[in-house]
């Protein structure tokens, strides 16, 4: 049967001719394709399908250029306060230059040392900020992105205490819960809600798990909850978000033995939601228990420094169904990211940094405090939030989202679900003062018709 | 103290060690607000230790550690189970276009129509592409699809009362990830045993397939690069149990076009689209791993599911989804690059990527096999595993060969794997090479093979001109140093 495949394609992507390809079947022997696909059910073979013909590049540009549109942003005129887990920050130019580097895209995984230097070294000096900035021993190389992180990290807890139960504080984003269900479903585990103000917790907990600053940006008593989880033989895993740790104290500070975070603020476009990078930091202690792709230093046969990936006995494609994980990744070119973003604002850039998210919050959170209907409880707490609070509106905050989205305006999250008629509110270094000004006006505004 | 005049010599100190207190890279604007009440210093650190270096330190540092890696950009990288293929740049591009980069993954559906859309589009080609209707972008990468696909065949046989299904069937060819996702799904892995022809031995199968099974974990073509010829009866044999069939999508390109994975019984399936579908695997990620079922089997799917309505595209929770299993909606800037892949290519370009990544794999084995032994003496489909049993006779072994690969500036073959392969290198050249550049890495193979009689030391030391030579990872292991400390 002569192959019914369109032999003539010549596309940019592909470099075989037609002359080439006859040259190869004959050195292989076949007359045809099809000559190779003889394992194939016959019947199933060249099935039919509705894929539209290829287009060139000019044209791709177009159809693209039309889907961007479609979407509105901060690139078509709107100013967002959306947060909850994806944040705006200004990314600078060195880690838009550094990721054109196509060494670093369009390697593989490091499993060839001798060819990855790059990666590799790289990788190391993400675990090396990431220790830093959580006051940790030891970091992997990345994971998927923050409440993947946090479900692997509590999965961890139970491993290494033995336990099946997790404690979740119910302040958490139930994200961070709602994954570790998924991905501890079907292990035995039990999920348990925890109380902050809790000064006991069932003896059987292999882990309690802290979101500081919490969904409604409020930063949580770490020390008092990690003491807790020790005296009951539990291990304490707070999640972290890397922005605030430009100013508030370190889990490492307190003795937390696992912290995760979600690395998109690092650097990392919002992209709608991924790619990201799971950040994950831990005591030298537990280290063999740690799940993802881990690297080490090393030196070579003539005694010269070099990088490897190391501990490896962990993962899957040696351990197989008796792995830490299933994950095959460490999200490396989000980690590389992550790098050059911490490189570049570097000391007091990051603590600049947090300032000001912490100042503009701030001032957003009193502004609207003042508007009659509107109320920000988290004022009254001694003003520890961070870059987010917690609007309590005089109408359903998606009927005011949707007056302000008139106003190209894109207003915080609606989680009256959690909070009555409450808008979770989120200011970065990326919302001006004007900016700041006009959403509260716009509040006002709708306030006053609600 | 006399300074090198070798250009070679790279300087390796990391940037900590680079580091000179009061140097900056980058300046934040001042606050535009009136200063607030900072809260109590009890919360607040002192300092944080990072680097301070010069913004042309960034770049310079990061630019030549680049320098040391191979890539696709640079290089030939015929990594067996990797398709290694071109990564266009326009996609990269695109993905990054103001509206798609900077939008927020909670906005509400009606300010990102585009983004929904695309990703209604995207499901629809790859349900088209391997008949598998019901698609999630969700996964993030292939051992989350396969996860994922788990979960579904689960919550499928409890919807239907049936949850004493506990056993997935794994072949012993198997990438480690379906063994270990299995685990994690709570099912048990019994492993079924391939043929003297690299098959799955259907006889076997059906001793193990039973009502306990859950389901059965194919890689479809095989981690030997075969195409499995009994598959209507291997998955006829599991549905006959009441089991569904899993195929692991890693090796999907060699079917684009050329055959639809639900034609041939398969449930559920994952794909690769930082393999298949070009985006760039980054130095070890992000991927993304798609996963298809059947219509019967969509209700299941994780969330969300991109959906068309009347009036529009929305974001949609299946009816009966196993639930959240990440963040937000996956790895939406690696779809884009997807997408944007396929309707370059469209149709035609598709089935050309899998009849010349055949006909490449094929010729290369063709040229190689009176030097090197195959793991399967049969044509392949996108990958041929060549096996170094010859040459290890002679004293040097398929690692040494892959080490020498790389001083000739191609990448290495996948090294030992699949496991029932003896001294397995399994190539992978992918339709992306020219046929020049096959021949070079025949040529250089062929040399390979003669120096292990003539200099077995230049094969036994390799590589010899890279920034390393072969490093200890045993002390890396039995000590490690993973972080940068003012000792170190």
């Amino acid at each position: 049967m002569a192959s019914s495949v369109n032999t003539s394609v010549n596309h940019p992507y592909i470099p075989s001719t037609d002359s080439e390809r006859a040259e190869m079947l004959d050195v292989i022997g076949v007359d045809s394709l099809d000559g190779l696909l003889g394992d194939i059910p016959v019947e199933h073979r060249h099935p039919k399908l509705d894929i539209d013909a290829g287009l060139s590049e000019q044209e791709l540009s177009t159809v693209f250029g039309s889907i961007a549109a479609e979407n509105a942003s901060s690139s078509s005129g709107y100013i967002s306060f959306l947060g909850a887990g994806s944040y705006s920050h200004y990314i600078p130019s060195t880690v838009r230059s550094i990721l054109q580097r196509g060494e670093f895209v369009t390697a593989y995984t490091p499993y060839q040392p001798e060819a990855a230097q790059g990666t590799l070294q790289v990788g190391f000096e993400f675990q090396t900020i990431i220790c830093q900035l959580t006051g940790m021993e030891v970091a992997n190389a990345g994971m998927y992105d923050g409440p993947t992180a946090f479900a692997e990290a509590c999965l961890m807890a139970a491993r290494v205490t033995k336990r099946t139960k997790i404690g979740v504080l119910s302040t958490a984003d139930q994200r961070l819960p709602n994954t570790l269900m998924a991905y501890s479903k079907y292990q035995g585990i039990e999920i348990v809600e925890v109380s902050p103000d809790a000064t006991e917790i069932p003896d059987d907990l292999a882990c309690i798990g802290v979101q500081s600053p919490n969904f409604f940006g409020e930063i949580e008593d770490i020390e008092r909850l990690t003491n807790l989880a020790h005296a009951n033989g539990a291990l304490s895993v707070v999640h972290v978000n890397p922005t605030a740790l430009g100013m508030f104290k370190a889990p490492g500070e307190f003795d937390v033995d696992i912290v995760t975070a979600e690395g998109q603020p690092l650097g990392v476009p919002m992209a709608f939601g991924g790619p990201y990078v799971g950040l994950f930091a831990c005591k030298k202690a537990h280290i063999r228990q740690m799940p993802g792709r881990i690297i080490g230093r090393t030196t070579d046969t003539k005694g010269r420094t070099g990088y490897a990936l190391t501990l490896q006995t962990r993962e899957q494609h040696i351990r197989r169904e008796r792995a830490t994980s299933n994950i095959c990744t460490s999200t490396q070119l989000i980690g590389l990211m992550v790098t050059v973003y911490t490189a570049t604002l570097g000391k007091q850039g990051m603590k600049d940094l947090a300032s000001l998210c912490y100042q503009k919050a701030h001032y957003a959170a009193s502004e609207i405090n003042r508007l009659d209907g509107f109320s920000v409880e988290s004022l009254d707490s001694d003003g520890t939030f961070f870059h987010e609070f917690v609007v309590s509106c005089p109408a359903s905050p998606s009927q005011i989202n949707a007056s302000l989205l008139d106003k190209k305006i894109i207003g915080g999250l609606d989680i009256s679900d959690r909070s009555d008629n409450g808008m979770l509110v989120c200011v970065t270094e990326t919302n001006s003062k004007a900016d700041i000004d006009k959403f509260v006006q716009a509040l006002s505004q709708i306030g006053a018709s609600a | 103290m006399t300074i090198s005049a070798s250009a070679g010599d790279i300087d390796r100190r990391l940037l900590m060690d680079r580091s000179v207190s009061g140097r900056k890279a980058f300046t934040l604007p001042e606050s535009d607000v009136p200063a607030q009440n900072l809260p109590d210093s009890s919360f607040l650190r002192d300092d944080v230790e990072l680097p301070e270096v010069s913004q042309l330190e960034v770049i310079r540092y990061f630019s030549v550690l680049s320098q040391l890696n191979f890539s696709i950009d640079t290089n030939f990288y015929p990594l067996g189970s990797c398709t290694m293929k071109y990564n266009p740049k326009i996609n990269d591009e695109l993905s990054n276009l103001p509206g798609l980069a900077d939008i927020h993954p909670l906005q509400p559906d009606e300010t990102v129509q585009g983004a929904i859309r695309l990703l209604k589009d995207l499901q629809d080609d790859l349900g088209e592409i391997t008949g598998l209707p019901g698609v999630s972008l969700a996964p993030l990468a292939g051992a989350q699809g396969e996860y994922a696909g788990l979960l579904i065949a689960r919550a499928y046989h409890n919807a239907q009362n049936d949850s004493a299904r506990t056993v997935a069937i794994v072949p012993d060819s198997a990438h480690g990830t379906n063994p270990a996702s299995a685990a994690m799904a709570g099912l048990e892995v019994v492993t079924v045993r391939s043929d003297d022809q690299g098959n799955v031995d259907v006889e076997n199968l059906r001793e193990l397939a039973n009502e306990n099974t859950s389901v059965f974990m194919l890689t479809i073509p095989s981690t030997l690069g075969l195409f499995e010829p009994n598959i209507l009866e291997l998955t006829k044999i599991i549905h006959d149990v009441g089991g569904l069939v899993y195929a692991d999508g890693a090796n999907l390109n060699a079917l684009l076009g050329l055959v639809k994975l639900g034609d041939l019984g398969v449930d559920i399936c994952h794909s690769n689209l930082h393999k298949t579908f070009s985006t760039p695997h980054g130095g070890g990620g992000p991927g993304s791993g798609p996963v298809m079922v059947t219509d019967e089997l969509a209700k299941f799917l994780p969330k969300p599911v991109a959906e068309k309505i009347d009036d529009g595209y929305v974001l949609a929770t299946p009816e009966m989804s196993v639930g959240s299993i990440n963040g937000f909606h996956g790895s939406f800037s690696i779809a884009a690059r997807a997408y944007a892949y396929i309707k370059a290519l469209g149709l035609e370009g598709l089935q050309s990527v899998s009849e010349n990544a055949i006909i490449s794999a094929n010729y290369i084995q063709a040229k190689l096999r009176d030097k090197y032994d195959l793991a399967a003496d049969r044509y392949c489909m996108h990958e041929t595993v060549l096996s170094a049993t010859r040459q290890k006779k002679r004293g040097v072994a398929g690692l040494d060969i892959a080490k020498r690969l790389l001083d000739f500036g191609i990448h290495a073959p996948t090294m030992y794997f699949p496991m029932i392969v003896d001294e397995a290198l399994m190539v992978e050249p992918t339709e992306s090479e020219s046929k020049e550049t096959l021949d070079h890495f025949i040529a250089v193979m062929r040399q390979i093979d003669d120096e292990i009689d003539s200099a077995p030391e230049l094969v036994l030391d390799a590589p010899h001109d890279l920034p390393v030579t072969r490093l200890d990872e045993a002390t890396a292991a039995r000590k490690p140093v993973l972080r940068w400390t003012a000792e170190l």
